[in-house]
Order: C-alpha cells, then structure tokens, then sequence
C-alpha cells in the first residue's frame, strides 16, 4: 500500500512542485543571462541581486484584468493554455533523475515510474501539446494570432519528424524503449550516446529548439512578427501559463537530452579509475548539472542568434533535418548488423 | 474489480464522447470531442495489454489525423459564417433505423458466435523475443514483411496525392 | 463480473453504430469523415480485444495496419474537400452534385 500508493505520490508532488518552481527562476535566469551577454545587469532591484523577480512577476500577472475577446469561444479559449501545460508536465513522470537510492530504510527509485515504453510516451505527449497552439489562435476570433497558430503549429509537426527518427536511432542503440534501460544501456556500453550518435545528438538538439518554440526558431511569437503571435489576445495568468508551458518545455527536452545522450545520471568517465573521487556527487546532482548545462545552452543561443525566417525555417526542418535523421538511422542500422 | 471499474468508466466516456462528436452542431468542438475520445480509446489499450499501439493511437491518431482535421476545419471556417445545421432534406429517422439494424445485427453476431464452443487459442508461433512492443516488431519483419511494405507504398502514395490536391497550381 | 472480450466486442458495436449514425445522418462532410474514423477505432478495439484473448500478436500487427490505411485515407479525403472547397464554397454534401447534369 505505502509503496504502490503513498510514495509515488510524494514523488509526483516533489517533482511537480520542483518543476513549478524551476520554471518560474528559469524566466529570471533567462533575463540575467541575455542581460550578461549584453554587458547588462537585468533585474536587481526585487531582492539581492534580483532574486525575488519571479514573486514580482506572478504577483502582477495574477491581479491582471482577464479579458475574454467578444465572440471568442469561451471554453476553447480557457481551455487552451491549459492543454499547452499539461503534457508539459506529464512527461516527467518517466523522466529518471536516478537509480534506486536507500531512503529512511527503504530501496526508493528515482523516479516515478518507468513503463516499458517510456520514450513513446514521451513523444506522443509532446505531440498532443500542439492543441493548445492551434486552440489558442483558434479560439481568440481574430486574424492574426489564427495566422501565427497556423504557422507556429506547422513548424511543430515539421520538426517532430525528425526529432522522433533521431530517437529511433538512439533506441537502436539501447535496444528498448524505456528511459532506465537506455540509461543503463549507456552504463553497459560504457558511452554515452552524444559520443556513439553525434549527428542525432545534433539533430535532436535543433529539433527541440524548434519543438519549444525557441530562437532562432521563434518566428511564430516574437514580438516583431504578427504582433505578439498566437498569445496576442490573452492576459494575466493564461498569458503567464502559455509562458510557463514554454520554459517547461525547454526543461523537458534538456531532461529528455541528457537522459538519452549525456548518459542520465550517470557520472562522466567511469572507467578512469582516477576520477573516482566523483563518485561521491550524488547520481541525482549530475543529472541536475547536465539539464542546467542544456537549459544554459538554449539561453546562450536565444543572446546570439538571428531570427530564421518562416520560409528558412520549413526549408531547413523538411529538407535538411529530416534526410540527415533518415541517413544517421540507415548508418546505425548498418554499423550494429555488422558489429553484433 | 478494479479493472471492471476501469473498463466501464472508459467505455462510457468513449461512447458519450462519440455521441458528442456525431451531434455537435459546432465542428471545431466536434474536432475536439474525437480527440478526447481517441485518448480514451488509448487507455482501454493499455487496459487490454497493448501499450505499444496505445502509445501509437495517441501519435498518429490524435496528434497526427485529428491535427490535420482540426486544420481543415479551420481553414474552411474562415470563410463560412456559422449557420445553422437544421436541414430540411435530413432523413434523421432514416439514419436511426438503419443504425439501430446494424447494431442489433453486430450484436447478435457477437453474441451467437460466443454461444458456440470455445476455439481452440491459435499459438502464436514460438517468438524469441517477449515484451509487446519486440512482439509485433518481430512479427512486423517476419510474418507480415509483405503487408508491411505494402502500406508503406501506400502512404507513400498517398503522401504524393494529398500534396498534387493541395496544390494551387500543377 | 469479470470484463469478457464479449464485453469489448459489444463496446466495438456500439461504437460502429455510433459512427454509422455520423455518415448517415450529417450533411457536413468533415464530420462524416471523422465518424469513418470512429468506425475504424471500433474495429482497432475489435481486433485487439481479440488479440487479447488468444494471446496472438497477429491482432495488433492489423490495427498498426489500419491505423496507417485511416491516414492514408484522411489526408487524401481532406486534400480532395479542400480542391472541392476552393471550386464551390460548400460543405454540405447535398451540394456536393456537380456531376449530375
């Protein structure tokens, strides 16, 4: 009963809870980090060194008025931000921050759970979050942001192509599905899959800057195109929920990375016997290091790097990604025939 | 007990939400009713064991067809003011007959064919492989290569015609 | 009462009727076509039911293949309403007779 019912629910309420907070401080990182690359400050007035920014924030965003456009269908019109977070969320119940750990006199795993189709289920998710893009353009009954919905949905399903046929490749590798064995594929094989697939890595990475709306990809919401995109028409907290899905998104494809290429939690160069100081950094704390590392990666980016145009965008996600992916799977397939 | 409660919660919300889809009058909140009832069509997979096509119900179906529907309906809605979909020349009673005999003809095939006595389980033959998702790669790439390259030629054609149909000019 | 496949076999009945409804009785031809998509999943709950109870993989195997033959089919029937859309501004099939003389 405790183990089937009480603790994966402390678990879920331990990583919900972390993962709200995280993506609130990640708007405050973000505002820090493109303020340093610009030789600013950012925020430093809220707190020490601007600290408590993200409390400012959620404070102004929830006594804002909530303006609902006239003749906007009013469920679809709530409902879309909401179907934009939740499979946000959802995903991280088969992310694996460890292995099993000894806790007050019990094996804990660290994680919720792990189905033994675990990375299916992370795809199909992601896939039913581009609702909340289309319903939100959709629903405010007004030009544009229908037109930017169309076109930030359009880039989404274009670019899931091809992240999905790098992850096929990385599941050839491991030869299952599920997010632990990968990891534990990556123990056994003694490399991390950044290493044994660079050009799916590569892929992986582009592809998920696309998948979060991220620049250079961010055409379908930037301020300076189709003013403000598919989330013109809402305020207040439905505004600060679409924002929110973002940042957790971007969160979830740096867990999703490193879980499937930077080797999870596990510790760099476990054979070099030198380093076995490391062992002491709890397996939980490098997985944390290497989401952060990516989370630094996707802000440094965003501080330097132009826009892509629409037609720029589609070009390089059809035309480029998508046959560099099919070729990387072809090579894989080859390489492990004739190596078994 | 537990999966009798499951099976009959998700059975419900997949007939209520199909009868939701059929009798919207507004086609956008049709649109969205069949996607809620494909991811309970999803659950009652899992329910049976089949995790693998419960994962690919909600990939292709309600991500992949039901977004393309979604778009269609949005573009055609441009245009169109929303009218009223009462249609004089509507045979709805016509409808309902000819329903209600389809039904009562599936189930009373049903139903007579598990009045007879039990088949035999075909054995599947020996698999090295255990697992749902090994299962039906193995049988995908042995048994049924053939069936299996063949529905990849047709969404390869099919690919092909939607993009020739869509185009403005040839 | 344990749940029987003849349990899921009356859901997948149901279901197909429900569907048969949507093609009969709508003059919307996108709402046909997603009631065509609930007859297909009545018979994908139909066939892995059965795939269930004799414990044979070959069920499944045929819904991954009706799943692909349902996508095939909705984004040709969507391409060819979208070409007749942009010639007639309809939707209602009853408008649909530009072959009769």
């Amino acid at each position: 009963m405790i183990d089937t019912l009480v603790i994966p629910l402390l678990k879920i309420v331990i990583v919900l809870n972390a993962t709200l907070v995280a993506v609130t401080y990640m708007v405050l990182l973000e505002r820090k980090v493109i303020a340093w690359a610009q030789s600013r400050l950012g925020p430093m007035r809220v707190g020490p060194y601007g600290i408590l920014q993200p409390v400012a924030d959620a404070i102004k965003l929830m006594i804002k008025e909530d303006i609902t456009p006239v003749r906007a269908d009013k469920w679809v019109f709530t409902a879309a931000p909401i179907i934009s977070m939740v499979p946000a969320l959802i995903v991280y119940a088969v992310i694996p921050f460890g292995p099993e750990v000894r806790l007050f006199g019990r094996q804990v795993t660290l994680y919720i759970t792990d189905i033994n189709v675990g990375l299916l289920f992370i795809v199909s998710v992601a896939s039913v979050g581009v609702y909340g893009i289309i319903l939100a353009g959709y629903a405010s009954n007004s030009k544009y942001p229908l037109l930017a919905s169309l076109r930030a949905s359009a880039q989404l399903i274009s670019y899931e192509v091809a992240v999905t046929l790098t992850l096929v490749s990385v599941i050839m590798m491991a030869g299952s599905l599920s997010m632990v064995s990968i990891v534990r594929a990556q123990e056994s094989q003694r490399m991390w899959y950044a290493f044994a697939q660079p050009l799916a890595f590569a892929i992986f990475f582009i592809g998920g800057l696309a998948e979060t709306n991220r620049a250079p990809f961010d055409m379908p919401e930037a301020e300076q195109e189709l003013t403000g995109g598919f989330h013109t028409e809402y305020s207040g907290m439905r505004f600060a929920l679409f924002f929110l899905a973002e940042y957790a998104n971007m969160i979830v494809v740096s867990s999703v990375a490193t879980t499937l290429f930077l080797g999870g939690w596990l510790r760099p160069f476990p054979n070099v016997a030198f380093l076995s100081f490391l062992d002491f950094v709890p397996s939980w704390t490098w997985f944390l290091l290497k989401s952060f590392f990516f989370l630094y990666v996707f802000i440094w980016i965003r501080a330097t790097l132009p826009r892509y145009r629409y037609d720029q965008l589609m070009r390089l996600g059809w035309k480029v990604l998508i046959p560099l992916a099919i070729a990387n799977l072809v090579v894989t397939g080859i390489v492990k025939v004739m190596l078994l | 007990m537990a999966q009798a409660i499951a099976f009959y919660f998700i059975a419900a919300c997949i007939l209520g939400f199909a009868v939701l889809v059929v009798s919207t009058k507004d086609t956008v909140h049709s649109v969205l009713f069949l996607v809620l009832d494909f991811l309970f069509v999803a659950a009652l997979y899992v329910l049976l064991g089949a995790e693998f096509l419960a994962a690919i119900q909600i990939l292709v179906y309600a991500g992949g067809i039901v977004v393309l529907y979604l778009f269609v309906v949005m573009l055609v809605n441009l245009k169109r003011p929303p009218e009223a979909h009462s249609d004089p020349h509507r045979r709805t009673m016509l409808g309902f007959l000819l329903a209600g005999a389809v039904l009562v003809e599936v189930g009373a095939i049903a139903i007579y064919g598990f009045s007879q006595p039990a088949m035999v389980p075909v054995p599947g033959a020996a698999m090295p492989v255990t697992g749902n998702t090994a299962q039906i790669g193995w049988l995908l790439y042995t048994s049924y290569l053939i069936p299996f390259e063949i529905a990849s030629m047709l969404l390869l054609v099919a690919m092909i015609g939607a993009i020739v149909l869509a185009k403005r000019e040839l | 009462m344990p749940i029987t496949t003849t349990h899921y076999i009356l859901l997948s009945a149901a279901l197909f009727t429900i569907g048969v409804v949507g093609v009969m009785v709508r003059r919307n031809i996108i709402i046909i076509f997603m009631s065509i998509e609930l007859i297909l999943n009545a018979v994908n709950i139909n066939l892995i039911a059965f795939s269930q109870q004799l414990q044979n993989g070959i069920g499944q195997v045929f819904a991954i293949f009706v799943i692909a033959v349902a996508a095939a089919e909705a984004a040709v029937g969507l391409g060819i309403i979208l070409a007749f859309y942009r010639n007639k501004e309809t939707v209602n099939i009853d408008e649909m007779n530009v072959m009769r003389s």
